[in-house]
């Protein structure tokens, strides 16, 4: 029973198909380890959330997904990380196609200073997308799939920034939607947020997990019971355990899940 | 019910508060009145100057026949040469500094150093020109070379505020566009330079206006201050209809046209240099109500 401990928690025990996987993962800032010798396989077509006391390196992780560290200075990291059969971090291996496949939302909305369609749109133009026809689908299209379209859609040509926090976080997932990605990483999104737009992005993201593998960040383990299928808790930059939500919450394996589960610690 | 605590007394003085605000209203008065009585003086003595003729001659020994002609249109070309070559530079300059130049000590130095470059006299740019371009590069005292010694003066200015304007656009804008695949390039393109152009543009009204009443470096690069012609029209009558050749034209600007009469003793001198004094605040006010319309048509851009 020990040994079966000693493994790598998460590579062997997922049913699904796998999105991505991660191999000996470690990461520095300067001198400063970050994450130890992480191995986890994301299963696709789910939620899987990834939970931890604050400064457990839940951020750091999220954002080695598509490669957001690496605008921050003095990042190393080590292992790889493999997506549709390549580690995304190899040279050959365009970092812009990686974030155009993997997208991102942020903890606090953050729309572009410029009105709900060109928010929309923007992903689109930088691929070189010009068509008017083409973007007013996508946008259409991307504002339905985030479930704000009925809100927005007589003032598209508004600023982004007159919508309420919720309706904000709603238009930056349309936003990260539009270049259709294959992977959505959401960093806390709801902890900006007041409890009844929570709610509905909750509800958008199971709605969601039906086409998109969704990765998750966030504090709230109510909200990670809820809506995720797999769970992983990270303690002081170590993976500690990954395993199916319910049995997670239930009858965790390791001691240390269990002390921050029931809420001993953290 | 008893011993519900006592509002304290106030202790401090409310008189600081209103002694200060009055001496701030003051001083604010001062500096406003001053300034109008200058303007109206000007003004009273020179309007009765202000005519077609004023603006259409060229200097004299008489005061009565002299006008402004060369003085005005050679401020309309420096100023326009100088926006042309210090605002590209500059917010170019800005922006490597800012987003792609790594943070190490040579950044640091080139930081300082523009800094200082911003409060170095404006006549020791004018030796410099001087040095440079009209002898090492024989353009000798030509618009063009009064445009770029021009340039070399407002520049850091340029570079400074615009560096401000770019720090000001917080992060995140700048997370969200690499996190949708966009490049470095796209995403100062589309994102900060037009989030920061009103700022970047305040800055540049600012060292535009500079620029307009500078005197000593270009009388040191060899701005006349008699000048019986004015420099090529660019709009010619053959083809292409268009040509610069008026750069290489000597030429005089309304700052050291105005000098030159208050330097003279007749009245009449003094008059023209109060009708020409209200000449070159008109198109300061011109350039500067361009550089706000402009800046409020992208402020319109971006919608915070």
């Amino acid at each position: 029973m020990d040994t079966e401990k000693q493994r790598k928690p998460g590579l062997d025990r997922v049913d699904k198909e796998i999105a991505l996987k991660v191999e000996n993962l470690n990461v520095y800032y300067g001198e400063k380890q970050a994450l130890k010798n992480i191995n986890v396989a994301i299963p696709t077509h789910s939620v899987t959330a990834i939970i931890g006391p604050s400064g457990c390196g839940k951020s750091t992780f999220l954002r080695c997904l598509n490669r957001m560290n690496e605008l921050l200075p003095n990042f190393r990291i080590e292992g790889e990380i493999i997506f549709d059969g390549q580690n995304i971090y190899s040279k050959d291996v365009d970092v812009i196609d990686v974030r155009q496949r993997i997208g991102m939302v942020f903890q606090k909305p953050n729309p572009f200073p410029k009105s709900i369609y060109e928010n929309v749109a923007y992903g689109l133009r930088i691929q070189g997308i010009k068509k008017r026809e083409t973007l007013d689908n996508i946008v259409e299209g991307s504002l339905k799939k985030a479930a704000i379209w009925e809100e927005v859609k007589d003032r598209l040509a508004q600023p982004a920034l007159a919508l309420s926090g919720g309706q904000q976080q709603r238009l930056c997932i349309a936003r990260a939607l539009a270049v259709e990605p294959e992977i959505l990483l959401l960093d806390e999104p709801t902890s900006a947020i007041d409890p009844i737009a929570t709610g509905r992005i909750e509800e958008l993201l199971r709605e969601l997990e039906k086409s998109y593998t969704i990765v998750m960040v966030t504090h709230n383990m109510q909200q990670a019971a809820r809506v995720s299928g797999t769970t992983a808790y990270f303690l002081l930059g170590e993976l500690i355990e990954f395993d199916a939500t319910s049995k997670i919450f239930t009858n965790p394996g390791d001691r240390r899940t269990e002390d921050y589960i029931t809420g001993r610690f953290g | 019910m008893q011993n519900a605590a006592r509002i304290k007394r106030r202790r401090f003085n409310p008189w600081a508060d209103r002694v200060f605000s009055m001496i701030g209203l003051a001083v604010t008065a001062l500096g406003i009145v001053i300034l109008l009585a200058l303007l109206i003086d000007v003004f009273m003595d020179g309007f009765s100057r202000l005519d077609l003729d004023f603006l259409t001659r060229f200097p004299s020994r008489h005061p009565e026949k002299a006008g402004i002609y060369a003085a005005w249109v050679g401020t309309l070309w420096i100023s326009i040469l100088t926006a042309a070559l210090a605002f590209p530079i500059g917010v170019a300059a800005a922006t490597y500094l800012e987003e792609y130049a790594r943070k190490n000590w040579l950044t640091d130095l080139i930081e300082i150093n523009i800094a200082n470059l911003a409060g170095v006299p404006s006549i020791i740019y004018g030796l410099l020109g001087l040095g440079i371009f009209v002898r090492w590069m024989d353009l000798e005292r030509s618009i063009l070379a009064g445009g770029m010694t021009l340039s070399l003066l407002v520049l850091p200015i340029i570079i400074l505020s615009s560096r401000e304007a770019l720090r000001t656009i917080p992060a995140s804008i700048r997370e969200a566009s690499y996190a949708l695949g966009a490049s470095k390039w796209q995403t100062i393109r589309n994102q900060v330079l037009p989030a920061a152009m009103p700022g970047i543009l305040t800055g540049a009204i600012l060292a535009l206006s500079r620029a307009l009443g500078e005197t000593a470096p270009l009388i040191t690069i060899g701005a006349l201050t008699y000048v019986a012609f004015l420099p090529k029209n660019p709009i010619g009558a053959e083809f292409p209809f268009f040509n610069l050749d008026g750069l290489m034209d000597p030429f005089s600007v309304l700052p050291i046209q105005i000098f030159n009469w208050v330097s003279r003793p007749q009245k009449g001198f003094a008059l023209n240099a109060a009708a020409a004094i209200i000449v070159l605040l008109a198109i300061t006010f011109c350039l500067n109500a361009i550089a706000v319309y402009l800046r409020h048509r992208s402020q319109k851009k971006v919608r915070w």
